[in-house]
């Protein structure tokens, strides 16, 4: 319990100094710049091959089990419009980048740690914690609602091309159902939660690789630290999100 | 000039660091040497504050340097470079994107002048055509000397290395010693060395103080060391064979 709560407060810790006035804004600026590209660009292609085969295997999952003639055919599409927005574009696309991002951030992190960069820029002066994950932070707060959107149309997307080629819905059945009984408040609803998930995955994966002490051997611990506490924070949150935002 | 006074460093309950004073002189190379697990590395980050000490006082001229707040220990901070046992360059960024590095963050220079202070930097400590290679694509000893013209690039006060020459031979070794030294005179820094190599406290000892255990068992400089008293620091001195035989032949 004590150990739990030196952890909670060391995280707390970081944060205020992550959080502090930077040295200079402009530099901290092309860092983002930098984090957008590492952390966010290059996450697009994951996000939309998952998305599709997520978004085709719902529509596919959804039809064989709406068999019965009285059920219409377009719910098959709204069950996958509301299935992606809902839970897979921000829950699965967050836990999805826990395993990405996350371990990415903390190896990062926790290898300029154990080969004294960290200690390098500390002794120049610079707040080495929010140089360091201030930017990773902005960017993942900016770009991951980006990656949320994607993840709704590339696999609504796929949901329509799987059922078209399938047999199981015809494309204007599929259309009518994406368009039926549309609430916009579920974007918004997602798009919260994933703001919430990407400072979960940031600050959770940055703290387990400040942190480290060792060398390569607890530097893989902590990215595998960051990937195992980030989704387990994901799915609690998602809990306690959904609750207070759909009530 | 850095004065420690008592200073005690413990870790989980070990101690570490038990009660030492010294004083570091300005213009000279002060070389704390011992065994390795001696505590040296530990002196050394607690001197720069990244340990904090259990007890003691660490002075940068008149100022109590472990009292200051985070703000008043970083301007003292940027009057330091320090020289890594691992170099510690940023893997992400070029040679000269390392050098720049400091100097983007608290100089408001021009691009121009920076480059040219980087320049000056690399050509200082013998990097000729390498901004453009990443730390990755670099020697040993090419690396150190990256790390020690980022360290000056600031035209620092105080100078700080941690085992400059481990891992290099010989004759690499000596050069990263020299410039060292000839550095501490040109600039007037306040310059501490942490060793184990014994050609290193011949070329460049000034001022050494010798610990083991955590305790500081000798102070003194490269002519004295050879004919002290102290046992712990004559196993270390004459530690190998060769070492031995001069002794013999000596006596």
């Amino acid at each position: 319990m004590i150990k739990f709560l030196t952890q909670f407060g060391r995280y707390f810790l970081l944060l205020k100094k992550v959080f502090s006035k930077p040295e200079k804004p402009v530099l901290y600026y092309k860092q983002t710049l930098r984090e957008l590209v590492y952390l966010g660009l290059n996450s697009v292609g994951i996000i939309a091959i998952i998305s599709f085969f997520m978004g085709a295997v719902i529509t596919l999952q959804t039809a064989y089990n709406t068999e019965n003639p009285i059920y219409p055919k377009y719910l098959i599409g709204l069950g996958c419009r509301d299935s992606m927005i809902l839970e897979f574009s921000s829950t699965i696309a967050a836990l999805i980048l826990a395993g990405k991002v996350g371990s990415n951030i903390a190896s990062e992190i926790g290898t300029m740690r154990v080969t004294e960069q960290i200690d390098a820029m500390e002794i120049m002066g610079v707040n080495s914690a929010s140089y360091l994950i201030l930017p990773k932070m902005i960017a993942t707060l900016i770009f991951n609602p980006v990656l949320t959107l994607i993840a709704i149309i590339v696999g609504i997307f796929g949901g329509g091309i799987a059922g078209t080629l399938a047999g199981v819905i015809t494309t204007e059945n599929f259309i009518y159902g994406i368009q039926y009984a549309f609430i916009p408040y579920y974007i918004v609803y997602s798009l919260i939660k994933t703001v919430f998930f990407a400072f979960i995955i940031t600050s959770v994966s940055a703290f387990q690789g400040y942190f480290v002490n060792g060398g390569s051997l607890e530097v893989g611990r902590a990215s595998t630290k960051a990937v195992v506490y980030s989704s387990v924070l994901i799915l609690l949150f998602n809990v306690i999100l959904t609750q207070l935002l759909l009530s | 000039m850095i004065r420690v006074i008592k200073l005690n460093k413990s870790f989980n309950g070990k101690q570490i660091l038990e009660n030492i004073s010294v004083t570091f002189e300005t213009g000279k190379t002060n070389l704390i040497i011992g065994r390795s697990g001696s505590g040296k590395t530990v002196l050394l980050k607690s001197i720069v504050g990244l340990h904090e000490i259990d007890s003691g006082e660490i002075w940068y001229e008149d100022i109590l340097f472990n009292k200051l707040d985070f703000a008043g220990k970083k301007k003292i901070r940027k009057e330091m470079g320090m020289l890594f046992q691992g170099s510690a360059l940023f893997d992400s960024l070029t040679v000269e994107q390392n050098v720049r590095f400091p100097l983007d963050m608290f100089t408001d220079n021009s691009l121009e002048e920076k480059i040219e202070r980087v320049n000056f930097c690399l050509k200082r400590v013998d990097i000729i055509n390498a901004n453009k290679l990443f730390p990755s694509e670099l020697s040993g000893g090419m690396k150190k000397r990256v790390a020690i013209a980022r360290a000056i690039a600031l035209n620092p006060k105080y100078l700080f290395c941690d085992e400059p020459n481990s891992g290099l031979d010989p004759i690499t070794a000596i050069l990263i010693d020299a410039l060292i030294k000839e550095l501490t005179e040109e600039y007037s820094m306040t310059t501490i060395v942490n060793t184990h190599d014994m050609n290193s406290v011949m070329e460049i000892g000034e001022e050494i103080i010798f610990i083991s255990d955590g305790v500081k068992c000798w102070e003194g400089n490269k002519n004295d060391i050879l004919n002290s008293d102290c046992g712990t620091l004559n196993d270390f001195v004459f530690a190998n064979s060769l070492a031995k035989k001069l002794r013999a032949l000596n006596k």
